[in-house]
């Protein structure tokens, strides 16, 4: 098809911003928030002051941290000297991304009730974790989720398998962000995109390359405690003039969207029936099974994420590691709850305020500036400047973790396990993270340029799908089932990740919004693979595990117990002092 | 490992006792958070109006509780298997641990 068609479409949906992308998209309203494209705005001089704080503070830890970043083991995991508390903000300030605060917020102030499902899809996966996972993990890995993976198993195939498992998650989200901190430094510091992809990229070269894990768990800890301020304070002022009435901040919320309706010609009865349907689910979930789909997406997702997964092996033992999912879980579940009085703050303090409005009654700068606008409205410039550098600098922490987590796959996986079957030596290994995370900081410079124009919303949603349909079922049948063998777990897991991804392509997301194919004509309708690549990977791993005569096959077989005994009772994990 | 230490402690009744309680507390804790998150967005796939219906006289609907209470349940959930983790597990943990290295 021509460009001229495909151009108006991808304007129409980018106008709409996040929340009506969500639901225009595929007529099923079902995709990660992502930033869209977004309109450049003057510049920000208070916003950038307080970013460049924000940086030169960071950098200051990043060169005591790069002290104490001499082995390969203080690289990968800060030589496990996080505490369950510390590791438990460092997990939400992995997790909590630009797009889920601006883009959750902004989905609660179109849809009201249809952004608080989305949230509740992020948290879900987080007690699965703790129950069947972090002490686990914490007592049979040492660097990557992959030492787990392939504790009984032929080291070469389960490496490989889950190296590309972690790539390809890496490599999507590290798309998103990087074309989100594009879009977002435009909108927020009015400066050019190619600006915030550069500063991206080499901000968390530094970070990676000289504090390794020590420096990058001190900026998701410290950008981590700024976001859950700065929402607070923005979630108390709305509360504040409603004088804590929750009621009353509903009941103007739907005041002002049946007054909208109005506005737009609706008539009387219409209206207030448009205006109270942000008090319930609205056009978010249609059909039965793409809800499904997409909710095993990322509540299984969030259990495969390789650069979360890591993040339990930088606390000493099982006890911290299972602590650190309490406080993650809390500090995630807050935010959530927060972003959803921040949306329906908006919508009393944006959407009435014409300062904050076009000619067109949209939002300045596009559907994702709810929380934004919303700052200015209950804070002023100053807090404003302030939300923007923290929307900022949470994409550099973001980023700092999947780089680190991508280079470890590389070296400690690919590198140390495979290419030198375990003889590297740790100086060798500590130099080929490095060069990795050299390597990766230009790749995300280049993929954040070449899909600045892209629409990206499926990519957050792919990286769930494909951390759930062939790291976690990998992970957890290694773990828990004696039967899997290493043929099994990597036919499967293979399995799970191809189709997920041919699954993506050809869903409507991808064949039509972003290939522009005409509408219906995508193979498969469902918004989210996961149910079916999940399903294909699990029976997979089941059905040639138990087809599997090998001698291999019997050694994996006979390693279980060694591998359950130290699971469960930590006896030979690596320790925080040696490994 | 050794595989006589693994031997000793598969089969020591404490180690036992731990792994049977530890992995049934965990997956009846796992399906419940399945239970209450696919029960809610059956709920939402099937049943809107019911969401949507008013609570008392004012705009507040019972579906802003139920969804507000998946957020508690999961954080709470979460809190209990830790406190008891904390409590019965890492105990049991430590009598094994003692008892196979002594």
């Amino acid at each position: 098809m021509s460009a001229q068609p495909r151009r108006a479409t991808l304007d129409t949906a980018l106008r709409a911003g996040l929340g009506l992308a969500l639901i225009t998209f595929a007529g099923v309203a079902l995709a990660a928030p992502d930033l869209g494209q977004a309109e450049k705005q003057a510049t920000n001089w208070t916003a950038i002051t307080m970013f460049a704080v924000f940086v030169l503070g960071t950098l200051y830890i990043t060169k005591w941290a790069a002290k104490r970043t001499r082995s390969a083991a203080d690289f990968y995991t800060a030589g496990g000297g996080i505490t369950g508390f510390q590791n438990g903000l460092a997990i939400a300030g992995d997790y909590m991304s630009a797009a889920s605060f601006l883009g959750i917020s902004a989905a609660v102030m179109t849809g009201g009730f249809d952004g608080l499902i989305y949230s509740i899809g992020f948290l879900v996966g987080w007690p699965v974790v703790t129950f069947l996972l972090a002490e686990r993990l914490r007592n049979l890995g040492k660097f990557t989720f992959a030492d787990v993976a392939a504790f009984r198993f032929a080291q070469t195939p389960v490496r490989v398998f889950a190296a590309s498992g972690t790539l390809v998650v890496v490599a999507f989200y590290l798309i998103a962000q990087m074309v989100g901190a594009g879009q977002l430094i435009k909108l927020l510091f009015g400066l050019d995109y190619w600006m915030a992809v550069v500063i991206v990229g080499g901000l968390m070269m530094v970070y990676v390359l000289f504090g390794g894990m020590t420096a990058t768990t001190w900026v998701q800890i410290i950008k981590a405690a700024l976001l859950l301020a700065g929402a607070s304070f923005m979630a108390f002022m709305v509360l504040y003039s409603f004088g804590f009435s929750p009621e009353a901040m509903f009941a103007k919320a739907v005041e002002v969207k049946t007054g909208i309706a109005v506005a737009a010609g609706k008539s009387p009865a219409e209206a207030a029936k448009q205006g109270f349907a942000i008090m319930g689910p609205g056009g978010f979930i249609k059909d039965p099974i793409s809800a499904i789909s997409f909710g095993m997406a990322l509540m299984f997702g969030t259990a495969g994420l390789p650069h979360i997964l890591m993040r339990f092996f930088t606390v000493p033992n099982a006890k911290e590691a299972r602590k650190s999912v309490l406080w993650a879980t809390t500090w995630i579940g807050y935010f959530y709850v927060l972003t959803f009085i921040i949306g329906f703050g908006a919508i009393t303090f944006v959407l009435t305020n014409p300062q904050f409005l076009d000619a067109k009654g949209g939002l300045l700068g596009g559907g994702n500036m709810a929380a934004v606008h919303l700052a200015n409205a209950v804070g002023g410039n100053v807090f404003l400047g302030f939300i923007s550098a923290v929307a900022f600098a949470t994409i550099l922490a973001v980023v700092a973790g999947l780089t680190l987590s991508g280079a470890s796959a590389v070296s400690h996986d690919l590198y140390a396990t495979v290419i030198k079957k375990g003889k590297a030596d740790g100086a060798a290994e500590l130099k080929v993270s490095r060069v990795t995370t050299v390597v990766l900081g230009f790749v995300a410079v280049l993929l954040g340029i070449v899909f600045e124009k892209q629409n990206i919303a499926f990519m957050v949603s792919l990286a769930f799908a494909i951390a759930a349909s062939a790291n976690f079922p990998v992970l957890l049948m290694s773990v828990l089932w004696k039967g899997c063998t290493t043929r099994g777990a990597v036919v499967g897991g293979f399995l799970g990740l191809i189709s997920s991804v041919l699954l993506t392509v050809v869903s409507p997301a991808v064949w039509e919004a972003t290939l522009g194919h005409p509408a219906g004509s995508a193979l498969f309708p469902y918004a989210s693979p996961a149910l079916f690549s999940m399903t294909i990977a699990f029976v997979s791993i089941w059905l040639f595990s138990i087809l599997d005569n090998s001698a291999r096959g019997k050694i994996d077989r006979e390693g279980f117990l060694a591998q359950q005994v130290r699971s469960e009772t930590g006896i030979g994990a690596a320790l925080a002092s040696s490994h | 490992m050794d595989d006589d230490l693994t031997t000793r402690i598969a089969s020591d009744p404490r180690y036992q006792e731990l792994k049977r309680k530890r992995t049934a507390f965990g997956l009846w804790l796992s399906l419940a958070m399945l239970v209450v998150y696919y029960g809610f967005i059956l709920l939402v796939a099937f049943d809107k109006p019911f969401l949507a219906t008013r609570i008392g006289t004012g705009v507040m609907t019972i579906g802003i509780p139920i969804g507000l209470g998946v957020i508690v349940f999961t954080i709470l959930i979460t809190g209990i298997y830790v406190r008891r983790a904390n409590r019965e597990y890492d105990a049991l943990t430590e009598q094994v641990v003692q008892g196979a290295l002594k």
